[in-house]
């Protein structure tokens, strides 16, 4: 019997896989006595250093009049939107994976933020949000007195 | 065949020779395939992939797709939700495929490639002569 090993990259491809399958469901209604759309959304990296939040996620192909990044309560970031995708006449559907349709995500981040000095920057279809600490939240040096 | 899916799942997974800070990973990226008369429409989602980075190669009926992703993410990780990784995708196309037409554009992480049929694969209308 043919033994197959999984090293760990395969690993988070795997992962990645099935995170993908369950992010296919955005936009989709569901079934049932009330037919909403279940807001659901794109997978979002948050990481920090020492004066700023960082936020990604990745959002192909969107029209920036449908999208909106809001910071409330100084850590809560919600990222909402519609994506929109043209869906020319007169073709024939060979395949259809693409995302399309309302989201909505909600996160904690860190620390609290500065909402003014907070920036957004879509590039390559992806979106960057960089969000300066507010100055209660950087760490603050404590001289230790002797004595 | 076993041997064979094994093999095209390794395929699958290119070390590119770029230095890329991530680690290793290659996604396989979201894509939506049409026809019409005249062409082959492929809209694949590539975020955070630039032009540059792009490899776009039409050989032998095969069509593949690879993307580096550049990234960079300074501090430390709170939420890590997605490897970004870069992107491969390999596609057979049946149709007879004018390959010096092919056309490619990318914008706000979404290629779209145009694969012009050649005029003998086009749909012809076929006049009926009745009385």
């Amino acid at each position: 019997m043919r033994q197959i090993r999984v090293p760990l990259p395969n690993l988070w491809h795997e992962f990645g896989r099935v995170q993908d399958e369950l992010l296919r469901m955005f936009g989709r209604p569901t079934n049932g006595p009330h037919q909403n759309l279940v807001p659901v959304g794109p997978a979002i990296n948050i990481w920090e250093d020492d004066t700023t939040v960082f936020a990604e996620t990745d959002l192909p192909g969107m029209n920036l009049d449908k999208l909106e990044v809001l910071v409330t309560d100084g850590d809560q970031l919600t990222i909402q939107g519609e994506r929109q995708i043209n869906v020319p006449t007169g073709v024939v559907w060979h395949r259809q994976e693409r995302n399309f349709g309302q989201f909505m995500r909600q996160v904690t981040l860190p620390a609290i933020v500065d909402a003014d000095k907070v920036e957004a920057k879509y590039d390559q279809g992806v979106l960057r949000i960089t969000m300066p600490k507010s100055a209660a939240a950087m760490p603050k040096k404590i001289t230790v007195q002797a004595g | 065949m076993a041997d064979t899916t094994i093999e095209r799942k390794e395929a699958g997974e290119i070390k590119s020779s770029v230095d890329t800070p991530d680690r290793g990973v290659t996604h396989t990226p979201r894509v939506d395939i049409l026809e019409t008369d005249d062409e082959l429409l492929l809209f694949v989602d590539l975020p955070g992939v630039h032009a540059k980075d792009l490899d776009i190669r039409f050989e032998n009926g095969e069509l593949a797709l690879t993307g580096r992703r550049a990234a960079h993410y300074p501090g430390k990780p709170w939420m890590w939700e997605f490897e970004p990784g870069s992107f491969y995708r390999a596609f057979r196309v049946t149709e007879q495929i004018a390959a010096d037409k092919i056309n490619a554009d990318l914008k706000n992480g979404v290629l779209t490639v145009r694969l012009p049929k050649v005029e003998a694969a086009k749909p012809r209308r076929i006049a009926v002569k009745g009385e």
